[in-house]
């Protein structure tokens, strides 16, 4: 099974074989070293920009303006700050046209914690990312999700910013994405660079299919009607490892990777908490004006007389970075022991 | 980031003593314009058409501006921002292009004072009222922006934007798919000399020089010597702003934006050298402010800065391209038909409250989230 990296690799591929894809660029993005996280090696339409976020936000603007489409990195979001103001206008373009100028790109790039990544590897985005009118954004948990993600992403005319939890990138997935070979090892053969000289290297590429996860449709990894996590990226593992350990207590919980960020999936979350009655809210961006804040409102403003505990979000500490040291890291972004316990807690209150 | 100031018609009744133009007196002191002047010519050199047809287009740029802050002035209009001082380069810019749409022909990423350029490039001056009143018949903006905030995909007129600055990195994008494909367009960007102070600006020179993947750019830099009230002597070390782009091994040039002439001559040659070696040119150019920053800053006529206008008014006298009554009928002309214009467009429709959610996402996909 393909990790994260490869998946998303074999995603830009099709994307630049099939969906018209004319240039992945970024930092260390082109040969030889493909990416930070190799999820670009490869490729014939990558290239290395300047070390300049807002030239490759704004080159990425420019490209989508003439139809073009482009996919463009920043190497880790922890960098992306100094672009806010070209996000805005990715995102505010087709409205302050009044609709004559989209912005179909793609913007990528690493989130979050969970490598010991120290103040500047481990920012998360996704909060900031949802401030952003206009823009689509997602977020995969599985390697088939990552690539289904990204053809819808290609493919949409609109910007989507696709954030990579980092800690990700490297775990194989369960599931097969369509043309991938059954055997991993013969994957890494077929389109991982060899180490050290790589001049004469060319991937072989897989036979990949369209296979496309709408942008806005969330998924249940693990079904239960006494309470409802709702998570995406890394916390999504997080969520299952508590649904499983808990599970084995007696305890149903319910699952939901959301996957898109905004439009995010109303459906889902409404249906699974009128079932439980209890949801918690699970991401490790920093909890003050945290995204799942918004979830919570809306729980408590068309849910209320349907809960039978407070809805809780567990989040990020409200802290100015991610401490290197494991202790510091463990303390600011959330942990299983958090989660379970908060889980405890809902299923003990009592309306 | 964003240097314009909107103040509503309330806001209007504490308006700022004074202009920006007011500025301290050691700024004052400083303030002068580089030493690039008009040749005086015993003939001029552009056919008897085009002069006349250069002259035409900056009196419409210039008529239409002040029938703009006319509507300001009477309480039609929010804010005003725009172009006049910029006429003599601004059309000469619009006249040298290759309009049109797609990657053949040129992109614009202009500034909020184009007025000139978007007038030689066909602007029917409807258009510039409509989105100066905010009307729901705005073809920019539909009443959602600022005046000189056009858009024209028809002629590559990417949107034009309040911040200063952002146009530089964005042109990047268009220039690259120009380069990529080998197009016969360019992009061309323009900015003001406080603009290039921004990071963008550096941005622009680092991505148009790469080695072996040098950008068709006409890089523009429209020096009014003012950034809102505070001179560029007093915040620049630079003698030149064109100088900068020597160091990235770039084609530089400078030229007198007051001398339309000039201004057309040298665009000529320059985007005749981008044209040819698909390579960039940073164009300094030095031009007046004629109304102030905006608005915000009263939007008086600047009695000392010199009047490009009225300069190449009184040469084309000199020189019997124009006679003097028709000068004074053509501008009475365009001042009636423009003031007609703003009373026919003040019963237009008004932008309603529900189109808040229309272009969100293409095709109005859904955007609102109580609707997910």
């Amino acid at each position: 099974m393909a990790n994260m990296a490869q998946a998303i690799r074999m995603a830009l591929h099709y994307g630049e074989t099939h969906l018209g894809v004319t240039d992945v660029f970024g930092e260390d993005v082109g040969a030889p070293m493909g990416g930070v996280f190799t999820a670009t090696q490869g490729l014939k339409t990558a290239w290395n920009s300047p070390l300049d976020e807002r030239g490759i936000v704004g080159a990425a603007i420019g490209i989508a303006m003439t139809g073009d489409r482009c996919v463009a990195e920043i190497q880790f979001c922890d960098y992306i700050f100094n672009t806010i103001d070209l996000l805005k206008i990715a995102g505010n373009t087709l409205w302050c046209s009044k609709g004559q100028v989209p912005i179909p790109m793609v913007l990528m790039t690493p989130v979050g914690a969970g490598i010991f990544g120290s103040v500047y590897h481990s920012h998360s985005f996704d909060a900031w990312a949802t401030r952003l009118p206009g823009w689509k954004i997602v977020m995969p948990s599985t390697p088939a999700d990552a690539y289904g993600l990204m053809l819808s992403a290609i493919q949409d005319p609109n910007p989507v910013l696709f954030l990579k939890p980092k800690a990700l990138l490297r775990v194989r997935g369960e599931e097969l994405i369509p043309g991938e070979p059954k055997d991993d090892k013969e994957l890494k053969q077929m389109i991982d660079a060899p180490v050290g000289d790589r001049a004469q290297w060319k991937p072989r590429w897989p036979k990949l299919e369209e296979y496309r996860v709408p942008i806005g449709k969330a998924k249940i990894t693990r079904e239960g009607d006494q309470i409802t996590l709702v998570s995406y990226g890394r916390h999504v593992h997080t969520c299952n490892k508590v649904a499983d350990e808990l599970r084995e207590e007696g305890v149903r919980v319910e699952v939901i990777d959301l996957r898109s960020l905004y439009p995010y999936d109303w459906t889902c979350i409404k249906e699974s908490v009128k079932k439980t009655g209890r949801v918690i809210f699970v991401n490790e961006d920093t909890e003050v004006t945290n995204f799942a804040e918004h979830l919570n409102y809306r729980v408590v403003q068309e849910l209320f007389y349907e809960l039978m505990a407070r809805p809780r979000v567990i989040a990020g500490k409200n802290v100015p970075g991610i401490g290197l040291h494991p202790n510091l890291e463990e303390a600011s972004v959330p942990q299983v022991h958090e989660v379970k316990t908060a889980v405890r807690e809902a299923l003990e209150e009592v309306p | 980031m964003a240097r314009t100031h909107a103040q509503g018609p309330q806001a209007r009744k504490a308006k700022p003593k004074g202009s920006p133009r007011r500025a301290s007196s050691a700024a004052k002191k400083k303030a002068s314009k580089p030493n690039i002047r008009s040749k005086k010519l015993s003939t001029l050199p552009l056919s008897t058409a085009l002069l006349r047809n250069i002259y035409e287009l900056m009196l419409k740029s210039r008529v239409l501006e002040e029938r703009l802050i006319k509507i300001y002035k009477v309480g039609d209009a929010y804010f005003w921002i725009g172009g006049p001082g910029e006429e003599a380069f601004g059309v000469p810019l619009g006249l040298l292009a290759k309009k049109g749409q797609g990657h053949q022909h040129d992109w614009f990423h202009l500034h909020y004072r184009a007025t000139p350029t978007l007038m030689a490039l066909g602007l029917d001056p409807a258009d510039a009222i409509r989105l100066i009143m905010n009307r729901a018949t705005d073809v920019s903006t539909g009443g959602r922006n600022f005046s000189g905030h056009y858009c024209y995909p028809q002629w590559n007129v990417a949107p034009i934007t309040s911040p200063i600055e952002v146009q530089y990195s964005i042109a990047i994008g268009t220039a690259w798919a120009q380069h990529r494909r080998k197009a016969k367009g360019i992009t061309i960007v323009s900015g003001g000399d406080a603009g290039s102070a921004e990071g963008d600006f550096a941005s622009c020179l680092i991505w148009a020089s790469r080695p072996g993947n040098e950008l068709p750019m006409l890089i523009t830099v429209q020096n009014n010597q003012w950034g809102i009230s505070t001179n560029y002597s007093t915040q620049h070390g630079e003698k030149y702003i064109a100088d900068r782009g020597k160091a990235f091994g770039m084609r530089t040039a400078m030229v007198n934006g007051n001398d339309p002439i000039e201004s057309y001559l040298k665009l000529q040659e320059e985007m005749s050298y981008i044209r040819k070696t698909g390579k960039p040119v940073l164009l300094e150019t030095f031009v007046s402010r004629l109304y102030g920053h905006s608005s915000a800053s009263g939007a008086n006529f600047a009695k000392n800065e010199e009047d490009c206008l009225r300069s190449f008014e009184e040469k084309l006298l000199k020189h019997g391209v124009l006679k003097s009554n028709e000068t004074d009928t053509l501008r009475a002309s365009l001042e009636e038909e423009y003031r007609l214009l703003a009373e026919k467009i003040r019963s237009e429709p008004l932008p309603t409250a529900e189109s808040i959610w229309e272009d969100v996402y293409v095709d109005n996909e859904n955007a609102d989230w109580r609707k997910f």
